[in-house]
């Protein structure tokens, strides 16, 4: 039967709280995250969550829907209602801090770890290095490089659930986006990186990151290179395990 | 899982896949002709190259192996990394002297 409002249930508290109920009406092109701004702002004031730019491109608004990480301001609600129910939780894999936010910090603590910062290999007064777009490295680079940091795929990874020390997709992609990147002069550190415990060879391809990246990106096949490409260094004797 | 490790049961493997289908080919030739055990020995005892055959692939077993149980240890468990690798290492200990009994006993005469 056509409804006209959607029953929602929203999370609430921190790590030990409780999903709320709560009625929403039911609009045309409205998205999960206009469901939670109407609850927020006609219902419930002190519901938190996070949003900034509302056009999928700050990855702040990542939810969990009806179980699946999602970004919040680019699905729309008749994509994902069930019988004209939607749950909302925090992300998975992350501490909740309160209702629909969680504490990121975890997600861009292992960034720097997998060494996710570019190390320019020029001075500013050396002349700008000519990259090809059409090398090999650029385009490997590229099919890697549009991550927007929402942390979806580290929260759809069983392997980030159940190893915390694990990287996670998003680190290992961004390694391998700067792994390819001609001007950059941190591999040696960054493959060491990578190819220690929780690395890239504690990934075990389940793919959940490549069926859940809203970017239609592929961690799975930049681990998988990653994989290659340390394994390749460790036999030359370029970094040590 | 490190590297290290990453290659070593990657090159384990990479050894025992022949040898199993080898291994396979043997024991249908073996039921088919309805060589007795005897027969078996008879082939085996005294062979240098059975003994390199079986030798490898246990090496390889209780390497590959062990560092499979490390894994599930340090994933599956409440185990340490470190307790996973020591616990893993007896058990590829172990593997390796039952397989090298084993092929003892078949090429020793």
């Amino acid at each position: 039967m056509p409804t006209d409002t959607i029953k929602v249930a929203i999370w609430r508290g921190g790590a030990d709280g409780r999903y709320q109920r709560y009625e929403v009406p039911l609009r045309q092109n409205q998205t999960v995250l206009d469901v939670v701004t109407f609850v927020q702002r006609h219902l419930d004031p002190t519901l938190s969550y996070r949003f900034a730019c509302r056009v999928g491109m700050c990855g702040s608004c990542a939810m969990t829907v009806n179980g699946r990480p999602r970004w919040t301001c680019r699905t729309h609600v008749s994509k994902v209602i069930r019988r004209g129910r939607i749950a909302i939780g925090p992300l998975e894999n992350l501490p909740v801090i309160k209702d629909l936010a969680t504490d990121m910090r975890p997600f861009f603590e292992k960034w720097q770890k997998a060494k996710g910062t570019f190390i320019p290999s020029r001075t500013r007064n050396d002349p700008t290095e000519l990259i090809a777009p059409t090398g090999a490295a650029r385009r490997a680079a590229d099919a890697a490089i549009e991550c927007i940091n929402c942390g979806i795929c580290y929260a759809a990874c069983d392997t980030v659930r159940w190893n915390d020390a694990y990287l996670g997709p998003a680190a290992l992609n961004r390694a391998w986006s700067l792994v390819n990147d001609e001007r950059d002069a941190g591999n040696v550190d960054r493959l060491a990186a990578v190819a220690a415990s929780g690395g890239c060879h504690a990934c075990h391809s389940h793919q959940s990151c490549q069926e859940h990246c809203p970017q239609a990106l592929n961690p799975t096949a930049s681990i998988a290179a990653l994989k290659r490409r340390t394994m390749q260094a460790y036999l030359k004797g370029e970094i040590e395990a | 899982m490190n590297v290290r490790l990453y290659v070593w049961q990657r090159a384990t493997a990479a050894v025992m896949a022949p040898l199993v289908l080898v291994h396979v080919a043997i024991v249908f030739y073996a039921t088919r002709r309805g060589l007795s055990a005897a027969d078996i020995l008879g082939r085996t005892r005294g062979s240098i190259v059975w003994a390199m055959f079986y030798g490898t692939f246990v090496v390889a077993v209780a390497i590959h192996a062990a560092i499979g149980v490390r894994n599930v240890l340090a994933e599956w468990s409440p185990v340490s990394e470190r307790h996973s690798g020591i616990l893993a290492a007896i058990f590829g200990c172990c593997l390796l002297l039952l397989g090298l009994r084993a092929v003892a006993a078949v090429v020793l005469a």
